[in-house]
C-alpha cells in the first residue's frame, strides 16, 4: 500500500472535508455568538442556549417532534418487521412480488408525491390535519426503512436455530418471541433507530400532513428561517447536532466493543 | 457388569422374528415438486439401536431424518414410531430429538440456557432442571464452561453442547445430522467412542445421518446405505463390507477389486468364473447363481496376496505386472495390472519391518487369493 501524503491526496481529502463541515462549523460557531446579527461575531456567549429554552414555540415543537418519532418509530418497526418476516418467510404466495415491490416504493418515492398524496387521503376520509395524520405519514415513510434493515439480518438467519428450538418443544409463537426476536434484535433496534432519525428530520411530508397545534421542530425552524435567521436556530440546531452525533458515537463505540470482545472470546475458545 | 463389547455382541434384535419395530417407514415417498428425494421406502429400526443412514450427499438421508423429526411431512407411506402414526404431529410433540449439523446453538444463551431450554419447554421444575442440567454438564465434561455463550466455545466443546442439549429431555429416539461432520480428524475418532458410550449408558435409540463410512462402520450396530433415495442395504458393518448385496454397495464401502464374467460350472455355492482373458476364477461364496448368468466377482484389496513367483498352494493365482507401490507405514498398496490390462489393487500390512520377497515397480507379479476370500454378485 502506498502511504505516502501527496499533495493531491492532501488537497482533495481538505477540500472534501471542508465542503461537508464547513457549513455545520460555522453554525456551532455562530450559536456562541454574543451578537444579534448572525454573520458578524461579537464575542462568545452561550445566552442563545439560554433564551431557547424559554422560547414555548420552539420547546412545544421539540416535544411534538419527539413523541411523533417516538411513536411512529414504534408502529414503523413492528409493521416493518412483519413485512421483513413475510417476505423473507413465505417465498412462495400470490402476489409476492407486488408486495415486495410496493413495500419499497416509497423508498425511492419523491417526498412530495408521498406528501401530497398524504393530505389528499386524508381529506378525503374527513380526517383533520394534527398530530395523528403526521404520526401515520412518518410510519409510512419508515416503514419501509425498517423493512429492509431487518430483512437484510432475516435472510443470513440460520433457520435451523427455530427448528432446534421447536424440535426441543417450543411452538412457533413460543420459538418466534424466544429465539428469533432476541436474534434478530440488534437489526430491528438499528431500524427503529434509523426509522426515528428519518421522522426527526422530515420536513416535506411533516408540511404537508400536519395541522395547528402539531408544529414539528423542522417545520418550526423553517419557519423561524424565513423570517430571518436568529441564533436562537443556530443554537437549536447545535442541540440537535450534538444529540445526534453522541447517539451515533455511543452506538458505534459498544459495537466497536462488542466486536473485539467477540474476537477476543473466539481466539481464547480456540487455544482451549 | 457386563462389558459394552459382550453387550454388543448379544444385541441382534433384527434377527429375532419376533422382535417389535421400533421406528418404521413404511412405503414412504417425499416429493420436493419433480424432484424425488426418497422413493417408496421401507426401513425398521429397533429400540436401543445405533442405527446409520449412510450414502453420498443429496441421497435422500437427511430428508429421512428431517421428516422423523417432523420437519418435513411425507408426501406418501408413513412413519411409525413405536406403533403410533406420526403423520401430522408437529416437531414440537415428538418424543425424538435431533443434534443439528450446524450444531444450531442459541447465540444469545449461556451452555447452561442452552440445556435447559427443552426442559422449559416441558414446564419442568426449576429446581429439577438445574439438577439434570448440572447432570448433563458433567456427562459432556463441561462443567467450568456453563456460564459461557457459544461463541466462547471451541468447534469439539460446541459439539458436546449440542448433543448435551439434545439428549436433555431424554428422548425416545436421538437423531444425529453428520454429529462428527464438523470436527477435525483426531477429535472425531475420540467423539466417535464417547458416542457410543453414551447411547450404551442412555439406552437410547440413535439414528445417525452420515456420507462417512468409516464412521457408520466404527459406531452403528446396522448400516442403512441409500441412494437416490433407496435402500440398497441394511446389515451390520461387517456384513455390508464382507458381504455387500450389490455392485453399488460393495463399490461404496471401502476399496474393491471387481471382475466381470459368466458362472462357467457350479454346484451348491461353489463356481467356477470364466472372467474372459484365460482368467478363471474359483469360488465358495458363489450363492445360488446359475450356470451361465453374468456376474461380478468382487474381491476386497486386504485379501489379495502379492507375489513375485506363484504360490504352489493357490487355488487362484493371475500373473501381471507390478504397476505402482504406496506405502503407508502400516500397509502397502500394491497395483498390479494384469496382463489383460486390467489393474488390481492388493494392500498388505507390514507386520515385519523388512519384507522376505521385495517387489518394485514393472516386476512380474502373481496375484492370489483363497476361493472364500470373495463374493459373487449378480445384481
Amino acid at each position: 500500500m502506498n502511504t505516502t501524503w501527496s499533495r493531491f491526496n492532501v488537497t482533495s481529502i481538505v477540500l472534501g472535508f471542508a465542503f461537508l463541515y464547513l457549513p455545520i462549523v460555522l453554525l456551532i460557531v455562530f450559536s456562541f455568538n454574543e451578537s444579534k446579527l448572525v454573520t458578524v461575531w461579537g464575542g462568545f456567549s452561550t445566552r442563545w442556549y439560554v433564551s431557547l429554552f424559554h422560547n414555548q414555540g420552539l420547546m412545544d415543537a421539540t416535544w411534538v417532534t419527539a413523541r411523533v418519532g417516538v411513536i411512529s418509530a414504534t408502529v414503523a418497526t413492528v409493521l416493518g418487521t412483519l413485512a421483513a418476516l413475510t417476505l423473507t418467510r413465505y417465498t412462495r404466495f400470490r402476489g409476492r412480488l407486488l408486495f415486495s415491490g410496493m413495500v419499497f416504493a416509497p423508498l425511492v418515492m419523491p417526498e412530495v408525491i408521498t406528501g401530497l398524496s398524504l393530505l389528499l387521503l386524508f381529506v378525503a376520509i374527513g380526517l383533520d390535519r394534527g398530530f395523528l395524520t403526521v404520526t401515520l405519514a412518518h410510519i409510512t415513510l419508515t416503514m419501509c426503512f425498517v423493512a429492509v434493515v431487518v430483512q437484510s439480518r432475516l435472510v443470513s438467519f440460520d433457520r435451523s436455530l427455530e427448528e432446534a428450538a421447536m424440535d426441543l418443544g417450543a411452538t412457533p409463537v413460543k420459538t418466534f418471541f424466544q429465539i428469533t426476536l432476541p436474534v434478530i434484535m440488534p437489526a430491528i433496534v438499528s431500524g427503529w433507530m434509523l426509522a426515528f432519525t428519518l421522522s426527526l428530520d422530515d420536513l416535506v411530508i411533516a408540511s404537508f400532513t400536519s395541522g395547528p397545534g402539531a408544529t414539528t421542530l423542522p417545520m418550526k425552524i423553517y419557519s423561524q428561517v424565513r423570517l430571518g435567521v436568529t441564533p436562537e436556530i443556530n443554537a437549536a440546531c447545535t442541540i440537535l447536532i450534538a444529540v445526534v452525533a453522541v447517539g451515533v458515537i455511543i452506538a458505534s463505540v459498544a459495537n466497536k466493543r462488542r466486536e473485539v470482545q467477540r474476537q477476543l472470546d473466539e481466539r481464547a475458545a480456540q487455544r482451549g | 457388569m457386563k462389558s459394552l463389547g459382550s453387550i454388543r455382541r448379544d444385541f441382534a434384535p433384527w434377527n429375532d422374528p419376533n422382535a417389535k419395530p421400533y421406528i418404521q417407514f413404511d412405503n414412504v415417498t417425499k416429493k420436493f415438486g419433480d424432484f424425488t428425494a426418497v422413493n417408496n421406502l421401507s426401513l425398521t429400526i429397533f429400540e436401543r439401536e445405533f442405527f446409520a443412514l449412510l450414502g453420498a450427499s443429496g441421497c435422500g438421508k437427511s430428508t429421512l431424518l428431517r421428516m422423523l423429526a417432523g420437519f418435513e411431512e411425507p408426501t406418501a407411506g408413513r412413519i411409525l414410531l413405536d406403533g403410533q402414526d406420526l403423520r401430522g404431529i408437529p416437531p414440537y410433540r415428538r418424543p425424538v430429538n435431533m443434534m443439528f449439523q450446524s450444531y444450531a446453538l442459541f447465540p444469545h444463551m449461556t451452555v447452561e440456557n442452552n440445556i435447559a431450554f427443552g426442559l422449559k419447554q416441558d414446564g419442568m421444575p426449576k429446581p429439577e432442571i438445574a439438577s439434570r442440567v448440572a447432570e448433563m454438564l458433567k456427562l459432556v465434561k463441561l462443567e467450568q464452561f456453563a456460564k459461557r455463550k457459544p461463541h466462547q466455545l471451541s468447534g469439539g466443546q460446541r459439539q458436546r453442547v449440542a448433543l448435551a442439549r439434545s439428549v436433555a429431555k431424554r428422548p425416545k429416539v436421538l437423531l444425529l445430522d453428520e454429529p462428527l461432520g464438523a470436527l477435525d480428524k483426531k477429535l472425531r475418532e475420540e467423539t466417535q467412542f464417547e458416542l457410543m458410550d453414551l447411547q450404551q449408558n442412555l439406552g437410547l435409540t440413535f439414528v445417525v445421518v452420515t456420507h462417512d463410512q468409516e464412521e457408520a462402520m466404527t459406531m452403528a450396530d446396522r448400516i442403512a446405505i441409500i441412494d437416490k433415495g433407496e435402500v440398497m442395504q441394511v446389515a451390520t458393518p461387517a456384513e455390508v463390507y464382507e458381504a455387500p448385496g450389490s455392485r453399488f454397495v460393495a463399490g461404496f464401502v471401502g476399496n474393491v477389486n471387481m471382475f466381470e464374467g459368466k458362472i462357467a460350472r457350479g454346484e451348491a455355492g461353489t463356481a467356477s468364473i470364466d472372467a474372459g482373458n484365460g482368467i478363471t476364477i474359483r469360488t465358495e461364496n458363489a450363492g445360488n447363481a446359475a450356470a451361465g448368468a453374468a456376474v461380478t466377482f468382487a474381491i476386497r484389496p486386504e485379501k489379495i496376496k502379492v507375489s513375485s513367483k506363484k504360490p504352489a498352494e493357490a487355488v487362484n493365482a493371475i500373473e501381471g505386472e507390478v504397476y505402482d507401490i504406496a506405502y503407508l507405514g502400516d500397509m502397502t498398496v500394491f497395483h498390479v495390472r494384469l496382463d489383460d490390462g486390467q489393474v488390481v489393487r492388493a494392500s498388505t500390512m507390514n507386520a515385519a519391518r523388512i519384507t522376505e520377497d521385495p517387489l518394485s515397480w514393472n516386476d512380474r507379479a502373481w496375484v492370489s487369493f483363497r476361493p472364500d476370500a470373495g463374493v459373487v454378485l449378480t445384481r
